[in-house]
């Protein structure tokens, strides 16, 4: 049995310290002359009291129990787990990019300025926008943003709409953004080849109808083909449409969503334009529209003076206002621009060709072993079903935790949810023919596996610092943080 | 093309379009219909080779007065603190940072535990029973507090002092739209909220009352004569921190708070022009099941050892979808590990010594002001690292901050902008980072500015 790893909480032993601080030139005062009694702590926070190794040594072996990109293959479907390149991470440390203070004087944040305005018109040549709002901190953000402004266009045309549509395989977060947005949802079904039903559709589009929210390719990996009926349809009913940028890494250079009819776009900086997904954060997910919404986005945009100079404006009466602290994850968007510099407009697409060949070929491979769901082309992301493993007992979760032992992260699972037993595999462009053949093995292994000996597969992982986890009881019973007693 | 990060060569680009069964990536496309197909070349910034990118790079940061070269007295809810060392090594562990939300629990133990941590010394630093993994932000984390208290109390108003950060109000009232709430500010008096005006304003449909300490203009609020208030019609108090000043102040959670939200980014974080920093929401136990976003739970795994998992996850958008308590999904996870190793370093008495480094520099650097011959402490009420000059009447402060840069210093926040009623009054923060020298210094600068 491997040893578990203590908290940091547990290596604490008082008397040693970690840190150094300023020595105090001005004069000694003690708390309690500056403020009144009552307001200052009672008790100290009970923090660890552990010395400068303690530290290293801890967050050493934390991240040795973990896994990520640099660690091996992720093809986490919809995630878009892309190399994250080393050179966006130093120039973000740069000191002047890291820091620098948003209320500083204009001409003290230039170059940032510089940065902001030309990543905001990349963004809008990318997508086939109009402008561009860099605030949003993720894609959820981002949506929520996007329908804001969608209200807002509504609203100033003197117009009451209430519902969003979305498809039965979108993400979670389009109905969740919808509902924080004041809108309700109605869902509908996708026809028999993963395809929005265009009669569903327009039963569901009406006088009502603020939006449809569209990912295209979709989460199944799919073009939707009907793509310019469908803006047909929600624009001819007085809804706009929205482009849920999350699979972008398709697309780019090939189609823009602003040519599809697209209104509003998000796109996810952390999976299409390589930032990194920081164990869950941070994003980015600035948010394209069309001209007739300009006048709606939150502000301050960056504009560019005649002198060349660039300046916050502030000046938008008809703004829905700000949506984030200060001028969005500025981090990210230094990491961005870094990115989009390495590859310039061919390269993008050139990006997105491969990302696109490898989600084929993988397909075609894994096809003999595993049902594909919707079979044909598929983007830069498939979907399998591992429904023929059940007769076996095995299901695609455990399929996925056979997958640890072999030293890769699994697809994503059970989603999108109009799929049995969904296995969502994307590759990337930046995955070797070898690395995906090396995982087509190691999938082609499990099935046989499944087949021959469902015990193994039932039973894993057997490599990793943990086998499953309890996660009933953890809900059942919640402990949650080691410090309340 | 050729490409550092593109690994496919034309061999392997022919040997997988063979077994496709493709002629060329282009028939890989067909199902994009024409009309849509663009075919130009997009308008946009062109590639550039690694050195001549990095020189790019360096040259735009270099237009940037950072402060490191140009000490900063500048606050206003991003603050100077010195970073240790040790933080940037462990965030820059790549096994952390390239690695997605902890969906595989068996295979990032390392990251749900360092999030269970973070968690924890949230909990212990505000008092409150649970946290969670973060939020984009302080500003957005208040607003989700006011989405969470309208929800828990079935009512829709919410009472917000004018001593909230500006730009946390904003967000709160385009929010407020989507959410159908009521907004309602209640003004301050000598630098603190209202008393008189919020009892006034309180009723029984009243959701929450927002209330941040330190506020704005850097007061510690009274929140010992507000919890009663709002508590006796039943409603939530909802209070917005600065962490670095809990090594001093009291916890919100031993002043009734029943929700505590604010950013983390002066443990550790760096301004980075406002983003990204880390919000974190913490909660007294009943309402644990309407907390936003990510929770890690500890647990067990099949042979009985101490494992972590998200937990809690019917409240999320991803089981829930319309019905979640919000819709946020990725949230700032790096920057939590980010304060949490700022916390393992600073540990119990570092918290309580920062805390006081930053109140002992501020006191002095406001009586320095207070002793010049232009310069006036706006208010009397207490407060942490940050406080209120009054310039004198024609002093604009735009002006005087382009000088102060040029003599080196980023100068303070011009309250005129959000407030005015205060123009002419700069906000002053002061960290631990500030010599004496350097406030003496910046002082003289500011009356020789005027």
């Amino acid at each position: 049995m491997k040893p578990e790893k203590a908290l940091i909480f547990e290596l604490s032993k008082p008397g040693r310290i970690a840190y150094s601080l300023p020595e105090c030139d001005v004069p000694e005062l003690e708390a309690e002359a500056l403020i009144p009694a009552e307001l200052l702590r009672g008790k100290p926070a009970e923090l660890p009291e552990v010395y400068e190794v303690d530290v290293i040594r801890h967050y050493t072996e934390l991240s040795r129990r973990n896994f990520g990109i640099d660690n091996g293959f992720y093809p986490l479907g919809s995630c878009t787990m892309k190399y994250n390149p080393k050179i966006n991470e130093d120039v973000a440390r740069f000191a002047g990019f890291a820091k620098i203070h948003p209320y500083q004087p204009e001409e003290s944040i230039q170059g940032a300025l510089e940065l902001l305005y030309t990543l905001q018109n990349d963004i809008a040549s990318l997508t086939g926008m109009d402008q561009v709002t860099l605030q949003p901190a993720a894609g959820a953000h981002g949506e929520w943003t996007g329908l804001m402004l969608i209200r807002a266009y509504h609203e100033s045309r003197g117009e009451v709409r209430t519902k969003v549509i979305v498809p039965d395989s979108s993400h979670g977060t389009n109905p969740a953004s919808a509902t924080v947005a004041g809108f309700d949802t109605i869902t509908i079904k996708s026809d028999g080849s993963g395809m929005v039903d265009l009669d569903a559709l327009r039963a569901a589009v009406g006088s009502d109808t603020a939006a449809l929210m569209l990912t295209n390719p979709s989460t199944l990996g799919l073009f939707e083909e009907k793509i310019v009926e469908i803006a047909e349809i929600v624009h001819e009913a007085g809804g706009l449409l929205y482009y849920d940028g999350a699979n972008s890494n398709a697309i780019m250079g090939i189609a823009r969503p602003g040519d599809m009819g697209f209104d509003v776009v998000h796109l996810n900086l952390h999976k299409t334009m390589s930032t990194p997904h920081g164990g869950g954060g941070p994003g980015a997910g600035p948010v394209g529209v069309k001209s007739r919404l300009i006048p709606f986005l939150p502000k301050p945009v960056v504009e560019k003076r005649e002198d060349g100079t660039f300046y916050f404006d502030f000046d938008r009466p008809q703004s829905i206002g700000r949506v984030k602290a200060f001028y969005g994850n500025f981090g990210i968007l230094v990491r961005a621009y870094t990115y989009i510099r390495t590859y310039g407009p061919d390269g993008l697409r050139r990006v997105s060709e491969l990302a696109v060949l490898n989600a084929n070929y993988m397909m075609h491979r894994l096809a003999p072993y595993y049902e594909v769901a919707y079979p044909g082309i598929c983007k830069h992301e498939f979907v399998l079903s591992g429904r023929k493993l059940k007769q076996y007992g095995v299901r695609t979760l455990d399929v996925a935790k056979r997958l640890l032992d072999f030293g890769y992260h699994p697809p994503t699972i059970y989603f999108p949810l109009n799929v049995e037993e969904c296995i969502m595999i994307e590759p990337t462009e930046t995955e070797s023919k070898e690395t995906l053949d090396g995982f087509i093995d190691a999938m082609i292994q499990i099935a046989q596996e499944a087949e021959n000996n469902p015990e193994l597969v039932i039973n894993a992982p057997y490599t990793t610092v943990v086998k499953r986890l309890d996660e009933t009881s953890a809900a059942r019973k919640p402990v949650l943080n080691c410090t309340c007693g | 093309m050729k490409h550092r990060y593109l690994p496919v060569t034309e061999q392997d680009q022919a040997d997988m379009l063979a077994v496709i069964g493709a002629e060329s990536i282009e028939e890989l496309f067909t199902d994009i219909p024409a009309a849509v197909r663009y075919s130009g070349v997009m308008p946009m910034s062109s590639r550039l080779g690694e050195p001549e990118l990095l020189r790019h790079m360096r040259e735009l940061a270099d237009r940037n007065a950072d402060s490191d070269r140009y000490p900063s007295f500048l606050g206003a809810g991003l603050y100077d603190h010195h970073i240790p060392v040790v933080l940037n090594h462990v965030i820059s562990r790549s096994e952390f940072y390239t690695a997605y939300t902890p969906y595989q629990p068996e295979i990032s133990q390392g990251e749900l535990q360092a999030i269970f941590e973070f968690q924890s010394y949230i909990c212990e630093l505000t008092g409150m029973r649970v946290a969670n993994a973060s939020m984009y932000d302080g500003a957005t984390a208040l607003a989700e507090a006011a989405a969470l208290a309208a929800g828990a109390t079935k009512r829709k108003q919410i009472i917000v002092s004018r001593t909230v950060h500006p730009e946390a109000r904003e967000i709160l009232i385009t929010s407020a739209l989507g959410l159908n709430l009521d907004v309602i500010e209640i003004g301050y008096k000598d630098g603190v909220t209202d008393l008189a005006a919020l009892e006034a304003a309180i009723t029984e449909e009243t959701a929450a009352v927002l209330i941040q300490t330190p506020n704005f203009f850097g007061c510690v609020e009274n929140i010992r004569a507000v919890e009663p208030l709002i508590h006796a019609k039943k409603g939530l108090l909802v209070l917005s921190t600065n962490p670095m000043s809990l090594g001093l102040l009291e916890s919100p959670g031993r002043l009734g708070a029943d929700v505590v939200v604010g950013d983390a980014q002066p443990l550790g974080i760096p301004a980075s022009l406002g983003g990204p920093t880390c919000g974190f929401f913490a909660v007294s136990e009943p309402l644990m099941r309407r907390i936003p976003g990510r929770i890690v739970g500890q647990t067990v795994d099949q042979e009985g050892r101490r494992g972590f998992v998200l937990t809690l996850q019917a409240r999320e958008q991803h089981i829930r979808r319309e019905k979640a308590t919000s819709n946020i999904c990725s949230n700032q996870a790096l920057l939590a590990l980010c304060a949490s190793v700022y916390m393992s370093t600073l540990g119990k008495a570092g918290m309580q010594e920062a805390a006081l480094l930053n109140l002992r520099k501020s006191h002095y650097a406001a009586n320095q002001a207070a002793a010049s011959a232009s310069l006036t402490l706006a208010f009397a009420s207490p407060f942490f690292n940050e406080f209120v000059v009054r310039l004198p009447e024609a002093a604009d402060l735009k002006a005087v901050n382009s000088k102060l840069l040029k003599a080196g210093f980023i100068g303070g926040y011009d309250l005129g902008e959000e407030y005015h009623e205060l123009k002419g009054h700069m906000l002053i923060a002061v960290t631990e980072r500030r010599t004496k020298d350097e406030i003496d210094r910046f002082v003289s600068q500011l009356e020789a500015c005027l």
